[in-house]
This record gives C-alpha cells, sequence and structure tokens, in this order.
C-alpha cells in the first residue's frame, strides 16, 4: 500500500492528493481489470442476465447477512449468491425451461425476498447505499481481498480459458474433445457470482452489470480474435474505470455509475468503427 | 480370428471397433431408441440413413457420451482392451454459434489443442499444427479468417479438420454437409474419404443424401430407432422397407457403383474378435 502511495504521489494531480482518491484509483484498477476479463466470457457464454439477476440477488445476501447480525454482509451475499449461481445452472441444465425464465425466476424471488426482510419496519433506506455503490470507502484491508480475488480469477483464466471458449461455441463439440462442461461452466459462474458480489458495495448494485458487459461488447465490435477480445475488453474498462473516477470527483457523481456512461461512450464509438469497416 | 489380429499389427489402428450393445434412450416416455446393437470396425465408413425423427443424431449424442443411454457403448482396440475414453472426432450437423464471436480459426484450433490459454497468445508449433491441419482439407487460407465470416462449406471443412487433430479412434458425422452447395459436399466427402485411407479412420456418417452414401459408404444402415437394415449399400438400397421410407420405385432403377470397401484390403484391423470380447 505504502508503495501505491509513494507513487501516486509522484504523479502531479490535485485530484490525486487525497489519500481515499489514491486508494480509489487503485481499486478501480483492480476492479475495472477483473471486470475486463470476467466480461469478455460473460458476454462469450450469453450470460449477461445471469450476471445481472446475481447482482440482484445480492439484496438476499445482505437481508441474510442483516438477521444473523454481522456487521459486514459480505460473505452473507457472497454465499447466497454462490448458492443461486449453482442452482440456476443445475435448473438449467435438467429443465427444459429456456434460460431466461428460470433466471428471470430466481431473480424476481431474490430481489423480492431481499426487499421483504429488509425493509421489515421500514428500515430499507439504510441499505440504499448499495444500490448506488461508493467506490471511495474501499479499506486497504478490502484492496488486499481484491487482490487475491484478482489472482485467482487470473489462475482460473489461464488454467480454462480455452475449456470456456469452446464450450461457449458449441457444447456438443467441446464435450466430444472430453471438456466436463458442467464442470467448467460451474466454476465459471461461481467465479461470476463471487466477483460480481464483492465488488457491489463499491460500484453499486444498479449499474454493476453495465461495468461487466459493456467493456466487453465494445471490444467485441473490433476484435478479430479471442486474444484482441479479450486484452480490448480489459484496456476498455480500465480506461473507462479511470476515467470514470476523475470525472465523478470533479463532478460529485457516484463513481459507478459516471463509469459506466464513460464506458457507453466508448460502446457507441467502438459501433461506429465497426460500421465503418464494413463499408471499407 | 485371433489370428487376423495378430497377424495385423498396423500401428495406425491400435483401436479396433466401436460396439454398441442394447443401446436404447429415452427422453422422458419417448423412446428415442431400443435395443441398437452395432459393431463399428476400424477403417470402415458406416452411413446411417433414416427418416426423420428416427434417432439417428440420439445414436451419435449417446456415443458422445451427451444423452443417457441404455445398454453399453464399449470402444475395444485391437488387443481386445477397451480403453475407457477413446479420441472421438466430431462433426456437428450444423454448428450452431454466435456468428458474431470473435473468435478466429486460429483461436479454434489453438484452444481445442493447445495447453496454453489463447488470450495470452498462441504459440508457435500451435499455429503451425493448426496450419498443416487445415492444409489436408484445403483450408489453410483460413486461418486467420473470424469463424463468423467463414461459408457453410469453409466452416465443416474447418471443423472436419479440428475433429481429425488429433487423429481420433472413430469420427462422427452428423450430416456435416447440410447447407453446403454440391461442390462442397464433393470436396468433403473427397476429403473424408482421403482420411479414411490415409489414416484408416472409422467413421460414422449420419445423413439423408443417399446418392453419397452409396458413393462412398461401404456399409449402410437404415435405421428406425432401432436397426433395421444393416449391410452393403447395394443391399440396403434394394430393401424394400428402405425403398419405402425414401418414397424410391419399389425395384432399383437408379444404379449404384460397385462398392470396394477398403478396409477389406488385408491393412489394419479385418476384423476384432466379437465373441472374445462380449
Amino acid at each position: 500500500m505504502s508503495l501505491w502511495y509513494w507513487l501516486t504521489g509522484l504523479l502531479p494531480f490535485d485530484w490525486l492528493s487525497f489519500a481515499f482518491m489514491k486508494q480509489a484509483l487503485l481499486a478501480v484498477i483492480l476492479v475495472s481489470y477483473l471486470f475486463g476479463l470476467l466480461g469478455s466470457q460473460v458476454i462469450n457464454q450469453q450470460m449477461a442476465f445471469f450476471s445481472d439477476a446475481i447482482g440482484h440477488a445480492a439484496l438476499t445476501g445482505i437481508a441474510i447477512g442483516a438477521i444473523m447480525g454481522l456487521a459486514d454482509p459480505t460473505w452473507a451475499m457472497v454465499a447466497f449468491a454462490g448458492i443461486l449461481a449453482l442452482a440456476i445452472s443445475w435448473l438449467r441444465r435438467v429443465s427444459l425451461t429456456s434460460a431466461d425464465t428460470v433466471i428471470g425466476l430466481f431473480m424476481a424471488f431474490a430481489v423480492a425476498l431481499g426487499i421483504v426482510i429488509l425493509s421489515r419496519g421500514g428500515g430499507f433506506a439504510k441499505y440504499s447505499g448499495y444500490l448506488v455503490g461508493d467506490i471511495l470507502s474501499i479499506t486497504p484491508a478490502e484492496i488486499r481481498n481484491l487482490l487475491i480475488l484478482i489472482l485467482a480469477v487470473t489462475v482460473l483464466w489461464i488454467l480454462y480459458f480455452n475449456q470456456l471458449m469452446l464450450i461457449s461455441l458449441n457444447p456438443s463439440l467441446a464435450r466430444s474433445r472430453g471438456i466436463k462442461v458442467w464442470l467448467i461452466e460451474a466454476m465459471f459462474s461461481l467465479a461470476v457470482a463471487v466477483v460480481v458480489t464483492v465488488s457491489i458495495k463499491w460500484v453499486g448494485l444498479l449499474v454493476i452489470n453495465s461495468m461487466l458487459i459493456l467493456p466487453a461488447a465494445a471490444a467485441r465490435n473490433i476484435s478479430g480474435n479471442t486474444r484482441q477480445y479479450v486484452w480490448w475488453s480489459i484496456t476498455i474498462s480500465l480506461a473507462s474505470g479511470m476515467a470514470g473516477l476523475i470525472a465523478s470527483y470533479y463532478l460529485s457523481t457516484a463513481t459507478g455509475a459516471t463509469i459506466v456512461l464513460v464506458s457507453m461512450g466508448i460502446f457507441v464509438i467502438t459501433l461506429g468503427i465497426k460500421k465503418l469497416a464494413w463499408r471499407i | 480370428m485371433a489370428v487376423d489380429n495378430k497377424a495385423i499389427s498396423d500401428k495406425s489402428c491400435g483401436y479396433c471397433c466401436t460396439k454398441l450393445v442394447k443401446l436404447g434412450v429415452a427422453f422422458g416416455q419417448n423412446r428415442v431408441l431400443e435395443d441398437v446393437n452395432l459393431h463399428v470396425h476400424c477403417g470402415q465408413f458406416t452411413a446411417v440413413i433414416g427418416p426423420n425423427g428416427a434417432g439417428k443424431t440420439t445414436l451419435l449424442k449417446a456415443i458422445l457420451g451427451e444423452v443417457p443411454h441404455t445398454g453399453h457403448v464399449h470402444f475395444i482396440d485391437s488387443d481386445g482392451r477397451r480403453p475407457d475414453r477413446p479420441l472421438l472426432g466430431y462433426v456437428p450437423q450444423k454448428l450452431e454459434f454466435d456468428a458474431t464471436a470473435p473468435v478466429s480459426v486460429r483461436d479454434l484450433f489453438a484452444g481445442a489443442a493447445g495447453r496454453r490459454p489463447v488470450w495470452l497468445g498462441i504459440g508457435s508449433s500451435d499455429r503451425s499444427r493448426a496450419k498443416e491441419a487445415l492444409d489436408t482439407v484445403k483450408a489453410g487460407r483460413l486461418l486467420d479468417r473470424k469463424l463468423g465470416q467463414l461459408s457453410g462449406g469453409e466452416l465443416q471443412r474447418v471443423l472436419l479438420a479440428m475433429a481429425i487433430t488429433p487423429v481420433p479412434n472413430l469420427l462422427l458425422l452428423d450430416e456435416p454437409v447440410s447447407g453446403v452447395d454440391l461442390s462442397g459436399i464433393e470436396l468433403f466427402y473427397k476429403m473424408v474419404s482421403q482420411l479414411r485411407r490415409d489414416y484408416h479412420l472409422s467413421i460414422i456418417l449420419v445423413s439423408h443424401d443417399l446418392a453419397t452414401v452409396a458413393q462412398f459408404a461401404d456399409r449402410i444402415i437404415f435405421l428406425n430407432r432401432t436397426v433395421i437394415a444393416d449391410g452393403p449399400p447395394r443391399e440396403v438400397l434394394s430393401n424394400q422397407t428402405v425403398r419405402q421410407a425414401f418414397a424410391l420405385p419399389p425395384e432399383p432403377a437408379l444404379s449404384f457403383p460397385e462398392i470396394r470397401p477398403e478396409h477389406k484390403d488385408g491393412r489394419g484391423c479385418i476384423s476384432c474378435n466379437l465373441e472374445k470380447n462380449p
């Protein structure tokens, strides 16, 4: 941490003169990298709706944490999201109902349950912070946990990325090459669930999914192969993360939402590039 | 029979036959396949034909282990052993995938064969292996194209190249050229026949196209929930049930070329001793 303070101290920016901004910048970089990496596969697996549902399910996790009297409901949230993720991927496998319906069903249930529990006695306002998120509140201990998470996801990405890519193209094809499709899918769903839930506090439930999806969607417009795709996704995520943080500092707006607006802008630009490339 | 097995110790054919015993598949109450018994030998090009809904694709999926089934699927090598999981090559009917997916042909190969994660770059050995495989199906120039930019025939050839890298024990083709133009179909089957000669592959092909099947396969199985007819193309295609199912005139008006099954040329496994390997 002190290395980071020293490094950022070298930069001649006013907005970096506060310790909380230094921490926030580091957090934004870490979260953006993680989201860029994960988002690329969330889109490939056509799981955008799934990750949205997981984000919303965090409400129930918070509620369970509150019932259990936990000061920090993160673990309750992670556990609940993990169970939900596995339940959804299991149901997708065994039932003939379309994935959309299954996910929609669970999402509505989780959100309703969360609101019912949290609003007992009219106390919902207390939790509304989770809806918008606040990256400026991140602590050094949380940054350390984030680093561990990044390491875990990166290792997962090195070991299982190829399998995941084949599954996203065609599960039967993947199976014919000896890939354990359900295992990899379940692992991936779990990774998405954990990352989304852990980050909700800083990014906010309402915009977290856009932050996951938009950079990858933009990268898709301008990539000719998988390597370009993943790295563009990470780059766009990092760029919009940092630009959004700085903008939100000067405009006094919620950081997560500001980041999403920036990435939306980048998405529109890449769409234009794609259209131009088509015409040529 | 056992003597034959010993006499022929062709390394290209360590694998010997695929044996289905009383195979059945049911989706809920709907029994799609029952009591299917089949032996498919090494080097044999077997075509499975049958009406729509006869369970042809399901048969392949059962062999792939993708749908739960009753009965057994045995893979037996020339020593009579049963390797747990032989290498299976599979070319699906029509690869359903998101055409905008940023996946190039090279990514597909490297992802299927290489250990190195594609997003960290593709090694030069993976690259040259992919190029080599694509060259065998005359598709080397497609290496850097996105999958969504390939024509139907090109995509099927790429999938064929992928299915034979590494050379599988058994190649499963599920109507691999539906939606491909005539010249593409011709090219595809010529490649498959060439591969069979070169690698002594056993191939199971599901197809609707009787003319092609008669030309290239050395055995035809008429499937309708179970095996109705099984034999060389001439025999099966003059079977009355088969002719009715395909609305052919009762007497064979079409003349099919004489078939010279290449697996009987003394190379590779002519037989696997089925009595010895129940």
